[in-house]
């Protein structure tokens, strides 16, 4: 089981509290970790990654363990502590604006 | 006694109004999305209690919404999962891509970007939403980069009507200050198959064949500030509007000039008179008089703010040329607001209601066709549309 940490916004249009929680088979990546919250939440689908190129949307972060994944290629595994729900895997919006 | 239904979007989020047909005391609900910014909501003419609404974002992208009860709960359309015969979870929501495939769609060529060069087209919001007059599940939206969508699902999914955006023009569109945006979507009552578009800053389009090709109608326009004022393409036409009795008699608000078209937009003439100022965003039909039209003139360039400080609506019951201000209840000084091109609306009822809402948060209501105004509210966040449902 991982966690994620998915920012208000989407929270509110996921009808979702809190983290959130997935099962995911096989290696767990960035990629991995979005096609989960994307096929449990449809509604996402388009708001943190772009629909066709499925690339992260500009404003969008990752972070995990206290580090910068928002540029980490999306196959690439993610940290252990992530992969075995010891830490979140985080999803932020940007800081832009005051 | 019949109801007024105010759909109001604003810079953070979407607020409904409610009044019955006295217009004098207002419930008030929302915000709505609180937090998103609300660049349209609309009502559908087949079923009042089916209402459209684009939220948008800058950090999460596109979002539509639907609501089935008049406003009171909302949901994204294909947001939920549907499990196929496989058991995998699918879904579909908030995606406009747009059509390049080689059966019915159009290449993806470049715009123009301000300075002149090229450049790519990218989707970035739904600008405006406009039902179906017959069917509730039939639904346009507008976007920037400049295309039309149209949905037959209730908004679950959306195809692009590429016809227009690969008509030939494209090249040559440009964005104006707000971004290449489809602001302008008008069904003609009198025929299924006829439609207007109005783009920032290519200009007005129309459709004979419902979508399937379009045309330039832009005759009449005259714009100083792109290279050939005369040009069939590149004027940043604000807004247009019609009466449903009579669709070939279309009103412009153009970035500069006021203007006219009795032929379904084969061409313009200017009737701008004698208003203080022909810059504007919104214009408006009163829903008796078919010759009676309503702006709000606005100083520009850069500016946007009422002329001298005074918030005006200024009213024409020749349908141009001759114009009077409208000043009763709306601030006479010290007034800097911005009135935005989809923040202007009429009622159905007798008297005609008319209202606009302002940058800076307020909306503003007349029960008599403009002759006294009063604020409905006048708090919210920068008022970015309004629309008007009148209800049995």
């Amino acid at each position: 089981m991982i966690r994620v940490m998915l920012p208000q916004h989407l929270r509110t249009l996921a009808h979702v509290d809190g983290e959130v929680t997935l099962d995911i088979e096989g290696e767990v990546t960035q990629r991995s970790v979005l096609d989960a919250i994307e096929a449990r939440y449809p509604v996402l689908r388009g708001t943190i990654r772009d629909h066709v190129t499925l690339r992260r949307r500009p404003f969008i972060r990752f972070f995990a363990c206290e580090q910068d994944l928002s540029h980490e290629p999306p196959d690439a595994p993610l940290p252990e502590a992530v992969a075995t729900g010891g830490e979140p895997f985080m999803i932020v919006g940007a800081i832009a604006g005051g | 006694m019949s109801k007024v239904r105010v759909l109001v979007g604003t810079r953070k989020g979407a607020f409904i109004l409610e009044s019955d047909g006295k217009r004098e005391k207002w419930d008030v609900s929302g915000p709505h999305f609180t937090g998103w910014e609300i660049y349209h909501m609309k009502g559908s003419p087949a079923d009042p209690n089916r209402i459209y609404a684009s939220q948008t974002s800058g950090w999460f992208g596109q979002v539509i919404q639907r609501s089935n009860d008049g406003g009171r709960t909302w949901e994204a359309p294909g947001g939920g999962v549907t499990i196929t015969p496989s058991g995998m979870p699918v879904g579909e929501s908030n995606k406009f891509v747009y059509d390049t495939s080689a059966e019915t769609g159009k290449p993806l060529t470049t715009h123009q970007w301000y300075d002149g060069t090229p450049h790519p087209w990218e989707f970035k919001r739904v600008w405006h939403l406009e039902p179906s007059l017959t069917d509730a599940n039939t639904v346009y939206a507008g976007v920037e980069d400049a295309a039309l969508f149209r949905s037959s699902d209730g908004g679950k999914s959306w195809q692009e009507l590429s016809g227009l955006r690969g008509h030939g023009t494209g090249p040559s569109w440009h964005p104006g200050a707000g971004g290449m945006c489809l602001h302008t979507v008008l069904l003609d009552p009198s025929n299924s198959r006829r439609m207007y578009i109005a783009i920032s800053a290519a200009g007005a389009f129309r459709t004979d064949d419902a979508g399937k090709t379009w045309k330039p109608i832009n005759r009449g326009l005259k714009s100083e500030y792109i290279p050939d004022p005369d040009a069939e393409v590149g004027h940043c036409v604000h807004r247009i509007a019609m009466h449903r009795s009579r669709p070939n008699v279309l009103f412009m608000q153009k970035h500069w000039d006021v203007m006219r078209s009795d032929d379904a937009g084969d061409s313009w003439h200017e009737v701008s008179g004698n208003l203080p100022t022909d810059f504007g965003f919104v214009i408006d039909v009163h829903a008796h008089e078919p010759e009676t039209i309503y702006v709000i003139p606005i100083k520009s360039d850069s500016e946007h703010f009422p002329p001298e400080g005074k918030l005006r609506v200024y009213r024409s019951r020749t349908g141009g040329n001759e114009w009077e201000a409208l000043t009763k209840g709306l601030p006479q000084r010290d007034c800097y607001v911005n009135v935005l091109r989809d923040a202007m609306a009429v009622d159905s009822l007798d008297k005609c209601g008319v209202y606009f809402g302002t940058t800076g948060g307020q909306v503003y209501a007349s029960a008599d066709a403009g002759n006294n105004w009063a604020p409905i509210v006048r708090d919210l966040p920068g008022v970015l549309c309004v629309e008007v449902q009148t209800l049995p």
